[in-house]
């Protein structure tokens, strides 16, 4: 190792550094700006320092140069217009199209690699492990997220997907992917890894078809994971610090967030992937409630029970995102505290279509992240809790999972159910992602306010102003 | 087994041990933010495909090497980006209403949180 190439690793080490430090600042809301420059510097340095190894090595043909700039500019041109213009409830889909375009750039590392170490006519052996490893998550990524993509933006149905056999499929592309790498490993050919490459694609694809739109939020992490660590196995291929540290990073990210999803929903990641089961998705389905009398109510009476309060708790659930009313609650919320109402939010950690969705959804809408609670803190607060609004929310806080057998038991709840009152504002008694009936709705302290969240929130808020006013 | 593979890997397994301690002590409310931050950090794989432009000397080498630039840096650029503009809508205390419109455009330099 010369100076030059001690001077370049250096600055790699640094720039991981700055990684580091930058998601250690993300430990409060109020540092994590400048958690995000401090990252964002780092990989500035990085990119310069290895532009400057390219121009070291020399040898880079003036198309080279030119491929490599155009495309990394058309990227970043891409990249910066759907960053800037891309709505925050549609925030999941983009994070998956960035996982898909990281894990496709990371399979085509290894798969230069491959190709130009065979036609050079060395194929190291260590390298091509790490290299096939490369391909098929890198692969399996791009496919899986562009899947995850369209049925987060609707564009595939986001119902599981299955056909007779589909299960049979997608052992059979995983064998012959990793069946093939073997082979490869041995026998250099670059048409097997074609067939690698593709059988690695069909697998990404049928892995997500068959999971349903609920899932989504394990889904999304499970693939920021895989983009991670197929990142980290590029920098084994091309002997890459930089690469290894911030893949394991993002590896470790996307691992962590997949516990906490899974737990959240009370699911494991095998009973997830087999998937076919439920879906968050469905509109509303016939009014058929559970047994006992379901008590309805209108805006003016519900804005009563507001208006009068002390203290309210907000529950956002997905329907409230999937209505995009964060700035309808919003709205409610602020009228309410001028009021002098005591108005919080109780998120739970599965509220939304991916890890902390909700949270953006409500600081969006301008609501200040000190309201935002999460549920280990909010829940001794609802026993003080005059009247605690719900807003399409089902399965989070039904106490059904308080008790053993039930689809849902054992999954953590918010304890809505110990409020003063409760308002639920829901379009129909259709069950939630687990297929049970909610007994909350049932409640005696119980009102359900049938409508769309928007509507809802809409009258509410224009009831309340009336009735202050 | 090479020295540099071993290398390799013992940097791995504790830049893994790393992330799962910084990482844990992220708070609920910030985990969108943080899986966008840890997408634009797997976007220094622009740096592996930025090296493929090296080597490349046939047609072949020059289409994967303007895919993964392009692919790879989109997620870089966008990735901090969108991290940035999710940031800066989260605030200790709420905005005066005609800032609002401002802050919608992403615009306005104010209500940084403290």
């Amino acid at each position: 190792m010369n100076t030059f190439d001690w001077a370049i690793q250096l600055v790699y080490v640094a720039s991981a550094t700055c990684f580091v430090l930058g998601l250690h600042l993300m430990n409060t809301p109020a540092t994590a700006r400048r958690g995000n420059q401090v990252s964002t510097g780092g990989m500035i340095v990085a990119l310069l320092a290895t532009f400057v190894l390219m121009i070291h090595i020399g040898g880079v043909t003036a198309a080279g140069w030119a491929v490599m700039i155009a495309g990394a500019l058309i990227g970043a041109a891409a990249g910066l217009y759907t960053a800037r213009t891309v709505q925050m409830t549609a925030m999941p889909q983009l994070v998956s199209v960035f996982n898909a375009v990281g894990g496709g750039a990371a399979a085509l590392v290894a798969i230069h690699d491959y190709v130009s170490s065979v036609s050079a006519g060395h194929v190291a052996e260590v390298t091509t492990v790490t290299t096939f490893l490369d391909v098929v998550i890198g692969s399996v990524t791009f496919s899986g997220s562009i899947i995850a993509a369209g049925k987060l933006q609707g564009m595939i149905n986001g119902a599981p997907i299955t056909f007779p056999g589909s299960r049979f499929v997608n052992i059979a592309v995983a064998v012959i992917a990793v069946g093939a790498s073997i082979y490869l490993i041995t026998t250099p050919n670059v048409w097997v890894l074609v067939i690698v490459i593709l059988a690695a694609l069909a697998f990404g694809v049928t892995m997500v078809l068959p999971i349903g739109g609920a899932d989504m939020p394990v889904v999304i992490s499970l693939l920021n994971a895989f983009t991670g660590t197929a990142v980290a196995m590029a920098g084994f291929v091309i002997n890459n610090w930089a690469l290894i540290i911030a893949g394991a990073l993002v590896g470790a990210s996307g691992g962590i967030l997949t516990k906490l999803m899974a737990d959240a929903m009370n699911r494991s990641l095998r009973n997830i992937m087999i998937g076919g089961f439920g879906t968050g998705d469905t509109g509303a389905a016939a009014v058929a409630g559970p047994g006992g009398d379901v008590r309805s109510i209108a805006a003016d009476d519900a804005a009563i029970q507001l208006a009068y309060a002390q203290k309210v708790i907000i529950v956002p659930g997905y329907g409230l995102a999937a209505a995009q009313a964060q700035h309808q609650v919003g709205e409610l919320a602020s009228v309410l505290e001028d009021r002098g109402i005591d108005v919080s939010y109780a998120i739970h950690p599965v509220a939304g279509r991916m890890p902390g969705h909700m949270n953006v959804l409500l600081a969006e809408a301008n609501v200040p992240y000190p309201l935002l609670k999460e549920m280990d803190e909010i829940n001794p607060e609802f026993p003080r809790t005059d009247v605690a609004l719900v807003i399409g929310a089902n399965d989070v806080i039904n106490p059904a999972a308080r008790r053993p057998g039930t689809a849902i038991s054992g999954m953590p709840i918010l304890d809505v159910d110990k409020a003063k009152s409760v308002i639920v504002i829901k379009r129909s008694m259709a069950t939630g992602y687990a297929g049970i009936d909610n007994e909350l709705y049932v409640d005696p302290k119980t009102s359900m306010f049938f409508a769309d969240a928007k509507t809802a929130l809409t009258e509410l808020t224009a009831a309340v102003k009336t009735l202050v006013a | 087994m090479t020295s540099a593979l071993l290398t390799d890997i013992t940097i791995f397994v504790l830049a893994i041990l790393v992330g799962f301690e910084v990482i844990s002590k992220v708070p609920a409310t910030l985990h969108t933010p943080l899986m966008s931050a840890a997408n634009s950090i797997h976007g220094i794989v622009l740096a592996g495909a930025m090296l493929i432009a090296v080597t490349a000397n046939d047609v072949l080498g020059y289409v994967l090497a303007f895919v993964a630039a392009a692919f790879a840096a989109m997620n870089v650029v966008g990735g901090y980006v969108v991290t940035g503009r999710m940031l800066k809508m989260f605030r200790r205390r709420p905005v005066a209403s005609d800032q609002k419109q401002a802050l919608a455009t992403g615009d306005s330099q104010t209500g940084a949180a403290a």
